[in-house]
């Protein structure tokens, strides 16, 4: 077995620990290339089927390719598709694009408002209906108790503290102090009502090793991550006002991956592309203990 | 440059400020390790809040821990060498946080454990080795950091060495290797310096190198904790397929495997996987997924073995060593939830054996309950029989945590299964088991025909309450929904199949073995899909274990009635004045369990 045989067995392990535990799970698919990993390492655990909801937080402001390639695979891999959305901050343009406030207003409002009460069913839900090859209103509007997500550790200081399972308690609120001990892959997965969780089934991953999985996989990915041919390429999606491409001539996994292992980003960070991080001091941890990703 | 290496993961533990975070941050740094984002991040933070710029920072990214200066939590670091990867977790040295130093380390494969040379061993010096002992990490090196504080001198080195290799023979581990250094000055991390000329052994980096990977457990026993069992026949898949992670040992198509402690047996037929061949065989690792050649009916929890290996341990008594991370003692006479694999079960302290300082591991004091961070020896009981290793055997089915109040606060490795009172009866049923002959036509197949699950309720309460005319009734009710259902008088069966033994009365020594033949009629009816309505007067906890024992605990549903108290998990039903009404809950209940279908 090597280094992502095992990432991948126990990321299989950690989901379908989910599932006996959690009826009510969803899992986040923010069409980045982390999170779908997580969705095909949902098809390699239920054999082909995902058995619970993904949920994706529609900002109104996303790369309209992203859009696009969420319904075609939602279609293709017969996907169980819910989005959310903040309608209310958009019609009251409340938002940075529309200079009305700062960035990481913003993605409180559209983000981390709309994950909020999408979770917890208070807002509407727009499910894919199969037959009919469109969003409509979902009927369910249960909180999902589990939700499973694909934050990685090395992504920023923050996410390398969270555990495979963590406890958000009713307001979605993280007590980075309060954690409960993980050992011997045994997880909590006893809950007080009205509390839920958070299943990271990638926190070991790095973002060379989901490159290599793309890539031994080849699990269809959005094209923003690959050079058109213009020089330019997304190494990290989000909004459009706030997500800018990086000077890259990679144009397939293979060189994303050289890129990333000794070439021009072997010493950059991440997220660099990312304006939110900048504002909010040293990372993301005012924006994730109220509940963002 | 590493390619697809391999990897490992280290724990670096030790007594508070004795300087982990330093040596790790100088490790990243002299090995140019470090993303320049972070560098410049935390030089930034350190610019903002007028601090010198400490390697210590790059770990603690949390602005909380800045505040605080101690690393609360397990924090992971990725780094690498031409050998290797390593994903090093930074377990916190402060008391209060042992269960997060716990949880970094137990995903080690090696420990490094840093005692400040001018502190000396101190509390957690002692406790973090004891606990990555029993944790099970075998590979540790220890690190006399800050050596510049004490002038480099040999004679503070040796002394250390001295003390802590006598604490670590008492527990029996070996330390690999002791190692002089500076994390501040940036001695005998990545290379020898001439400020400690008397030393010329290995460095860190080089003693991270020596740590060997040690292969996955494959020529021990099979051992898979069954995670679930799926079918997705809604999605047109009719496979019926078993989940689980196979802890040690391996797997392929044609085995013979056994699942306790039900005894269940069936054949391998196929092994599954999505986007990618067929594999020879699961094995130690390896998240696994088959299909069984006969439809036996297993569910969550059972632990599947190989017919031909040795079987694992089943019992409700288990003598135990465990650690308590509970606020609250561990106190005898209260319900807590072990965890062994994929099995929760509830369980009680039986007995405390003795309870060992786990600070200077003074051992042998007797106490009545287990307090915050001690570590103990006990005898636990479980209320149904589970299925286990001990840990010299197969170390991964011999671990448990005991959850308490949601929250788990507990973790241990079982020693020894006890004898209990319903061993005789579990080695009838799996010999039963193991010769049931199994129908072509699956169980689910049958309640898909007859619409129903296969369920005993039983309705039980003191004498008079009213349990035949409720049994009666709901008979009746289920019968006018057109539901197969069955109200087996307890007469039937003490008049026939218990022809032989004594009838209870006033004598109750039979009553055990009354039990145990009624539960096997039910087996048969429940296996031919049948939905049973059965009573018995005044059944306790331990009687229902017994018909748990013989039947599939997951089908049966017990009614109390009458406002007496009991101490058996159940619906309760004080009295039957409304009877539709409690014909009505008992319906919902039904609906809820999955027994018969909302319309």
């Amino acid at each position: 077995m090597d280094h992502l045989d095992q990432l991948e067995n126990l990321s299989i392990h950690i989901l379908r620990e989910s599932y006996a535990n959690f009826k009510d799970s969803c899992m986040l698919w923010s069409i980045g290339k982390d999170s779908t990993v997580m969705l095909w390492l949902a098809r390699k655990a239920f054999l082909g089927h995902v058995p619970f909801p993904l949920v994706h937080i529609d900002t109104n402001y996303k790369i309209p390719e992203m859009i696009e390639y969420r319904d075609r695979l939602t279609a293709k891999w017969h996907l169980d598709m819910v989005y959310g959305q903040n309608k209310e901050a958009l019609k009251r343009k409340q938002t940075y694009p529309d200079g009305a406030v700062d960035r990481l207003t913003c993605c409180k409002n559209l983000k981390t408002e709309a994950l909020k009460h999408t979770l917890s069913g208070q807002w509407p839900r727009y499910r894919f209906n199969h037959v009919l090859g469109s969003y409509e209103v979902d009927k369910n509007t249960e909180p999902y108790t589990g939700v499973i997500v694909g934050a990685r550790a090395d992504e920023e200081g923050s996410r390398s503290k969270e555990r495979y399972f963590s406890p958000r308690d009713r307001q979605n609120e993280w007590d980075i102090a309060e954690q409960p001990p993980e050992f011997w892959n045994q997880f909590k997965t006893d809950f007080a009502p009205g509390t839920h969780v958070r299943v990271h089934p990638l926190l070991d991953w790095t973002e060379l090793n989901i490159w290599e999985y793309i890539e031994r996989e080849n699990i269809p990915t959005v094209s923003l991550y690959y050079d058109q041919g213009d020089g330019k390429r997304y190494r990290s999606l989000g909004c459009y006002p706030c997500t800018t491409p990086i000077d890259s001539t990679a144009k397939n996994h293979a060189e994303i991956i050289d890129e990333l292992r000794s070439g021009q980003l072997a010493n950059i960070a991440e997220r660099s592309g990312r304006a939110q991080d900048k504002e909010d001091g040293g990372g993301l941890e005012t924006l994730r203990r109220e509940g963002y990703m | 440059m590493v390619e697809k290496s391999e990897s490992m993961n280290i724990v670096i533990a030790g007594h508070v400020d004795h300087g982990k975070s330093t040596v790790i941050g100088r490790l990243l740094a002299d090995t140019g390790s470090l993303p320049e984002g972070k560098l410049e991040q935390v030089r930034e933070t350190c610019r903002r809040n007028s601090r010198p710029f400490e390697y210590a920072f790059l770990l603690d990214a949390l602005k909380d821990e800045q505040a605080q200066g101690i690393t609360i939590d397990s924090a992971r670091v990725f780094f690498k060498t031409e050998k290797r990867h390593y994903i090093i977790m930074d377990a916190p040295g402060h008391i209060e946080f042992l269960k997060n130093m716990v949880t970094g380390a137990s995903h080690a494969e090696a420990a490094l454990l840093v005692i400040d040379a001018n502190e000396g061993v101190q509390e957690n010096s002692r406790r973090h080795g004891y606990m990555i002992s029993m944790l099970g990490i075998r590979q540790i090196v220890v690190l006399v950091n800050k050596m510049d504080l004490v002038d480099y001198k040999q004679e503070v080195f040796d002394s250390i060495v001295a003390e802590y290799t006598e604490f670590l023979d008492g527990i029996d581990v070996k330390a690999k290797a002791f190692i002089p250094v500076s994390g501040t000055e940036g001695d005998t991390i990545a290379a020898l310096t001439d400020k400690i000329p008397w030393y010329s052994g290995q460095t860190v980096l080089e003693s991270l190198d020596n740590f060997k990977k040690e292969p996955p457990p494959v020529d021990k026993p099979f051992r898979m904790p069954v995670q679930d069992v799926y079918k997705f026949t809604q999605s047109g898949d009719q496979r019926r397929i078993v989940a689980g992670t196979v802890d040690t040992g391996s797997v392929k198509i044609g085995d013979e495997v056994v699942f306790y402690p039900s005894g269940k047996r069936s054949t391998v037929q196929s092994l599954e996987r999505f986007n990618s061949p067929t594999p020879d065989d699961f094995s130690a690792g390896q998240a696994a997924s088959l299909t069984l050649d006969q439809q036996i009916y297993i569910a969550r929890g059972q632990l599947a073995a190989r017919a031909d290996q040795p079987a694992p341990s089943v019992s409700k008594r288990l003598r135990v060593n465990l650690f308590w991370m509970g606020k609250q003692p561990m106190v005898q006479g209260k319900d807590y939830l072990l965890k062994v694999g994929a099995v929760k079960e509830p369980v009680q302290i039986e007995e405390i054996i003795s309870v060992m300082d786990a600070s200077d591991l003074s051992s042998g004091q007797k106490k009545n309950t287990v307090e915050y961070h001690d570590v103990a020896e006990v005898v636990l009981t479980c209320r149904h029989a589970i299925a286990f290793d001990t840990v010299d055997v197969v170390p991964s089915t011999g671990r448990f945590v005991i959850v308490d109040d949601y929250e788990i606060r507990g973790g241990g490795i079982i020693r020894e299964p006890l004898a209990d009172e319903q061993q005789q009866m579990r080695q009838q049923v799996m010999q039963r088991n193991r010769n049931w002959a199994v129908s072509a036509i699956s169980r689910e197949k049958r309640w898909e025909r007859y619409n129903q699950k296969a369920t005993m309720i039983m309705v039980t309460g003191k004498g008079n309450v009213g349990k035949k005319t409720l049994a009666r009734s709901i008979e009746q009710l289920l019968f006018g929904e057109g539901k197969l259902v069955y109200f087996m008088g307890i007469a039937n069966v003490l008049y026939g199949v218990d022809a032989d033994i004594k009838k209870p009365g006033t004598d109750q020594t039979h009553r055990p073995e009354h039990l145990r033949r009624l539960g096997e009629v039910a087996n048969i009816l429940l296996d031919a899909g049948i939905i049973l309505v059965i009573t018995a007067i005044g059944l306790t906890q331990k009687e229902l274990e017994i018909i748990q024992n013989v039947v599939d605990s997951d089908l049966i549903e017990p009614i109390w009635l009458g406002d007496d108290p009991t101490d058996i998990e159940a619906l309760h039903v004080p009295n039957l004045e409304d009877l539709d009404g409690t014909l009505d809950t008992v319906k919902q209940l039904l609906q809820n369990k999955g027994v018969i279908f909302k319309l």
